[in-house]
């Protein structure tokens, strides 16, 4: 199956996306289930997998990619990064502050 | 589609580049839009995590989801590999395969049914164990999160549904592979988010 596009993949393109999203996502499961390692290398290991998970599905699956023809799909894409980073990590540092604030308050 | 009337005449080589001109402004807006969704989410998981300590005397993540791992992990599997055999069918939408365009379809189809049968049941253990969205501030952010993530993917169902009528109607004309595009996007995109789905709230719960 060959393909005169280069935007599409390819067999093999989505063969390796597939083996690689099943191995990233075995891989932290064990690490959570059989308590492998301190909570704390559980915890950094498994943001990093789900982030390397979500590269591997960008490149292979939704074909995203440095090249010419996928230019505007790229700019749009880290600008919503930019977005998503401000909107979680904003919310997660003002709640953060307020229950820290109102606990002292209380305590 | 209101643009289907104008881009659907018969194609001769001049007005193809048009219409491939107009998928790919098509294909790009519908990107745009899944970015657009994406803030939705970021919003939901970011209200996950900030309530899913406050239990209110209720089971924590930890007593919810232990048991529920194996579980959780065959409805990660089933949407993998339902992603992967709609980029099968993706491939045969490009090399014209209208036969093996539909029999992926099918098999997609198939796979994300029992995801949502499977979270359709989920969700209906816990609620009858008088677990359900109102019992704590968490399980409501829970069953927004994972809720709006079934929601989705049961969209995606009627959708495949309908255009694979379309595509038996009509054959894999531009327009019709355009909108399996686009479908696939929508696709790979919920795929995606389940992933984050697996990890914030399932892995990261039972650490």
């Amino acid at each position: 199956m060959t393909n005169v596009h280069n935007d599409h993949g390819t067999f093999k393109s989505y063969i390796v996306g597939f083996i690689l999203s099943i191995v990233l996502t075995i891989v932290p499961y064990y690490l959570v289930v059989q308590h492998a390692l301190k909570t704390e290398t559980t915890f950094i290991l498994v943001v990093l997998l789900a982030i390397a998970q979500l590269f591997v599905q960008l490149y292979f699956f939704l074909h995203l990619s440095t090249k010419q023809s996928q230019r505007w799909n790229l700019m749009t894409f880290l600008f919503t990064c930019l977005v998503l980073f401000i909107l979680v990590a904003g919310s997660l540092w003002i709640m953060w502050n307020m229950n820290y604030n109102m606990m002292e308050h209380l305590g | 589609m209101s643009t289907k009337g104008i881009l659907n005449v018969p194609s001769h080589p001049h007005e193809h580049n048009h219409d491939a001109e107009a998928s790919s402004k098509v294909i790009f807006g519908f990107w745009v839009y899944i970015l657009s969704d994406c803030i939705l989410f970021s919003c939901l998981f970011a209200t996950y995590s900030v309530l899913h300590t406050s239990t209110y005397g209720g089971p924590g993540t930890h007593e919810l989801f232990t048991d529920k791992m194996p579980y959780v992990l065959t409805e990660t599997f089933i949407l993998l590999i339902s992603s992967f055999t709609y980029g099968l069918a993706m491939l045969a939408a490009h090399s014209k395969r209208k036969s093996q365009v539909l029999f992926w379809l099918m098999v997609t189809f198939a796979l994300g049914f029992s995801f949502i049968c499977m979270e359709i049941n989920e969700f209906h253990h816990l609620i009858s164990e008088g677990l359900g969205p109102d019992h704590s501030a968490f399980l409501s952010s829970f069953f927004t999160l994972v809720g709006t993530h079934g929601l989705h993917v049961t969209c995606g169902l009627i959708w495949m549904i309908i255009l694979m009528i379309q595509v038996s109607k009509h054959g894999l004309t531009e327009i019709t592979t355009r909108k399996l595009s686009c479908l696939s996007l929508f696709w790979h995109f919920l795929d995606i988010v389940w992933i984050f789905v697996f990890t914030v709230v399932y892995l990261m719960g039972v650490i």
